[in-house]
């Protein structure tokens, strides 16, 4: 095992861990954000720049501090290293300038855009962006294009994280789906523009941290925080068939992957269960989904809300004096 | 006298050809390795010969090949990097289209050395011309036994294979370079591992300069204490110059280490001065990813010492008042320049050239470039400048692969040197929308013709 500090706070680590995984194993209080790292995915991790960290002592045999920033999620973390995040002004300036970069192109479509409230790109600007723009120029914007009747890319929105080329190239058919062209010009397009057909392509939804790609099936249904999230499952026979259905009223609106506190999905589900199984007779309910407090998803919910008693103008004057 | 190493026979009338290349002692080094030194005597001397990666990063080759992993039964990969798309660097394209067996008979050396039998020479896309020259010289190279299984009877057997590239700059990044030689989309890969471990398909590789290797051949057949005898300090041997700009004498001229930066500009066996007798005003030293300097800090240092044509002196200073040796692209500007307009041009390139994999960089260069075409424009505001400072600053360090600081260098050491300039622009915008790119072009033009 391996002793990693990392804001102050020790932990203890198998060997090969990556600092990431140290600082998730503290907690959400020093785990830089992610956008492009995904740790059921090989090879994620290292393009988006958001999980840069100072190592200001490099291990017990060699404390040299690192020279440059370096990405957490593809560094591996040496006995007796010492990383500052939060706690770093360099951090927290680079943080800044890599956030301003990821909106720099995006549109401002928040408002009718599916992903909005489960969106990591919104979350990462709360907290770490900067209260005004500095940029009036012309956004970036691609030509459409269609890429099947269950899935929609709007590629205008894309933070080229690669989540869902490795996805493609993990779980579905190699090399159907990848990055087209170069620089902020490069694009995610599938092989002469067809659609993907696989059993399990819809994950892409789910790994997208931006509203590039969204469930066509759920397209304007409704704003996520008007919907309320339920574990459940059935026998599926390609996959794990755990999911989270996302009711308004008596109606399943959408199905997803179940996501952890990293907003990472706990297993893959396959196609049949996220776009064919929309009533609730398909499934067994386990529960209302445990959301974070933090989260807009729980704004107005009902887990420990109570009822309140109905006031009447004689229940003002019984108040105490 | 300035001697000679890679262009002694550049001049020789049919040097392109293998029997007037052999005629002239060519390779002999390939001789001299497998006739009577071990692989590790061959590392050694270029150990010794203190011999710098002429690809732009200056890392010391013979250190390099030391660090190559060994594992049994494992092939290992010898890959030239011929992607030279630095704008202001043409000397790898000079070398290999005027005297290509230079390069041949350093890639066997070497590949002997690092006990590889198949080895790439990954050549950018446009010099297709490029590509039927070394061919052919390959072909030849077999013919006459120097290539193939068994060369001269040592039972050393060696494959070369020369791979032409797609158009990318980011493909001379040595593990996008891999990337695209394996048949892959050429985004730079993640370090570690390096190539050394885990190179070309998995395999240890080592990724060096056509005219890094190119130098092996001297360093064999005289042994790498002559290579060290030339130069100063650890700036070794000679460097080829790639010199373009206002200057009266522009192309690609062999030095040795060591040389001041004004005899270089001046005399007439280099650059021959400035065009039409004009004063200097500024030098990018080494391609244009290197720190822009004005003419009083590239002739001498801060502290008033000769600037050197070494990787030393032109550092000195740091990049306060420094730059770097880069890869030799020495671009010249006479007082008519503009710093703003020229940099408007390389970090247009930058913003082209950008793979897109990491956000500073496919994101920062188009807002830099944005920001100075907006100034170019007369649209500018003095917060325009300090911005984009800010922005470059973010960028720099903070990427997968060096070209993001490649983007970045150029435009922080142009407000660091030239703001004032910059200030103009702002000011009087009307003033300086005459002076334009394609002006410059016509003056080079009637003043060579
Ligand atoms: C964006 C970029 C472009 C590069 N282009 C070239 C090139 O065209 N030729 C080259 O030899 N090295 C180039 N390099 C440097 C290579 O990555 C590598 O350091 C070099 O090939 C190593 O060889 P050397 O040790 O012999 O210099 C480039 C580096 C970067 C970051
Ligand atoms: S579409 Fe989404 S998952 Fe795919 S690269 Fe873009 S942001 Fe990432
Ligand atoms: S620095 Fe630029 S060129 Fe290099 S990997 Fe990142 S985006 Fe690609
Ligand atoms: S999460 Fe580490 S670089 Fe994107």
């Amino acid at each position: 095992m391996f002793k990693v500090t990392i804001d102050g706070i020790e932990v203890e680590i198998p060997e090969g861990s990556t600092i990431l995984e140290a600082a998730r194993k503290i907690g959400p209080e020093v785990a830089p954000p992610t956008m492009c790292y995904y740790s059921s995915l090989e090879t994620s991790g290292g393009y988006c720049r958001t999980c840069l960290v100072e190592v200001t002592k490099g291990s017990e045999k060699d404390p040299r501090p690192m020279p440059k920033l370096v990405p957490a999620c593809r560094t591996q973390a040496m006995d007796g290293m010492v990383v500052t995040n939060e706690l770093s002004a360099r951090v927290k300036e680079a943080r800044a300038g890599v956030t301003e970069f990821l909106l720099f192109n995006h549109p401002l479509d928040c408002p009718v855009c599916d992903q909005a409230g489960e969106c990591h790109l919104q979350d990462l600007s709360y907290e770490h962006g900067k209260y005004k723009t500095r940029t009036d120029f012309e956004r970036r914007t691609f030509e459409k294009i269609d890429i099947g009747d269950k899935i929609s890319l709007h590629m205008n929105r894309c933070i080229l994280c690669y989540r869902c080329v490795k996805v493609a190239d993990q779980l579905t058919d190699n090399r159907v789906h990848g990055v087209l062209n170069r620089g902020d010009h490069a694009e995610i397009s599938t092989y002469i523009k067809e659609a993907i057909d696989n059993d399990f392509s819809g994950n892409m939804i789910d790994v997208c941290p931006v509203g590039a790609l969204t469930d066509r099936t759920f397209r304007f249904k409704s704003r996520v925080w008007f919907t309320k999230p339920m574990d459940a499952h059935r026998d599926c026979e390609k996959c794990s068939g755990k999911v989270v259905l996302w009711y308004k009223g008596d109606d399943v609106l959408r199905v997803t992957g179940r996501k952890d506190t990293w907003g990472e999905v706990e297993e893959f589900i396959c196609n049949t269960c996220r776009f064919d199984k929309k009533k609730t007779s398909d499934w067994t309910i386990e529960g209302v989904r445990d959301i974070s407090r933090h989260s807009v998803i729980s704004a107005n919910k009902y887990k420990k809300l109570v009822k309140p008693n109905e006031f009447t103008l004689n229940d003002i004057k019984a108040l105490p004096e | 006298m300035q001697r000679k190493l890679l262009f002694e026979h550049i001049d020789t009338e049919g040097i392109q050809t293998f029997d007037v290349y052999r005629s002239k002692g060519g390779y002999s080094s390939v001789e001299k390795a497998l006739k009577t030194m071990s692989p590790d005597e061959v590392v050694e001397e270029v150990k010794r010969s203190g011999l710098r990666g002429r690809g732009g990063a200056g890392f010391p080759t013979g250190m390099k090949w030391g660090f190559l992993a060994k594992p049994e039964g494992v092939p290992r990969y010898l890959v030239c990097n011929a992607d030279e798309s630095e704008p202001g660097t043409f000397k790898d394209r000079y070398l290999m289209e005027h005297i290509p067996h230079l390069l041949i008979e350093g890639m066997i050396t070497s590949s002997y050395a690092l006990g590889a039998n198949t080895s790439y020479i990954y050549v950018r896309g446009e010099f297709f011309y490029v590509i039927r020259i070394l061919e052919r010289a390959i072909e030849e190279a077999y013919k006459n036994g120097w290539l193939g299984k068994n060369i001269q009877g040592s039972g050393f057997d060696h494959d070369i294979y020369v791979h032409p590239g797609a158009g990318a700059y980011i493909c001379g990044e040595e593990t996008a370079l891999l990337e695209s030689l394996e048949g892959k989309r050429g985004n730079p890969r993640i370090k570690p591992p390096f190539p050394a471990v885990k190179g070309l398909y998995g395999c240890p590789t080592v990724v060096n300069n056509v005219e890094t290797i190119a130098a092996v051949c001297s360093i064999v057949n005289d042994g790498g204490a002559a290579y060290a005898d030339i130069g100063v300090g650890r700036s070794t041997g000679t460097k080829l110059i790639s010199a373009s700009g206002h200057i009266n004498k522009p192309g690609v001229y062999e030095i040795e280490l060591g040389l001041p930066v004004e005899e270089f500009i001046y005399s007439d066996a280099f650059c021959g001065g400035i065009l039409n007798g004009k004063a200097l005003k500024a030098v990018v030293a080494g391609g244009s990813s290197v720190p822009i300097l004005p003419a009083e800090l590239i002739l001498k240092t801060a502290e008033g010492e000769p600037r050197l044509m070494s990787y030393e002196s032109l550092a000195d200073g740091g990049f306060a008042t420094g730059t770097m040796l880069g890869s030799g692209g020495f671009i010249v500007m006479d007082e008519s320049a503009s710093v703003v307009h020229n940099l408007y041009t390389f970090t247009r390139f930058y913003h082209h050239e950008s793979c897109g994999q990491c956000s500073p960089c496919r994101e920062g260069t188009g807002w830099m470039e944005k920001i100075l075409h907006k100034i170019l424009e007369g649209n500018g505001t003095m917060e325009d400048i300090d911005l984009l400072w800010d922005v470059q600053s973010k960028i720099e360090g903070n990427t997968i692969c060096p070209l993001g600081d490649a983007a970045a260098w150029p435009v922080a050491s142009a407000i660091r040197h030239f703001r004032h300039e910059f200030e103009e622009y702002v000011k009087h915008p009307a003033r300086h929308q005459q002076i334009n790119f394609y002006d410059h072009c016509h003056n080079l033009a009637s003043a060579t013709t």
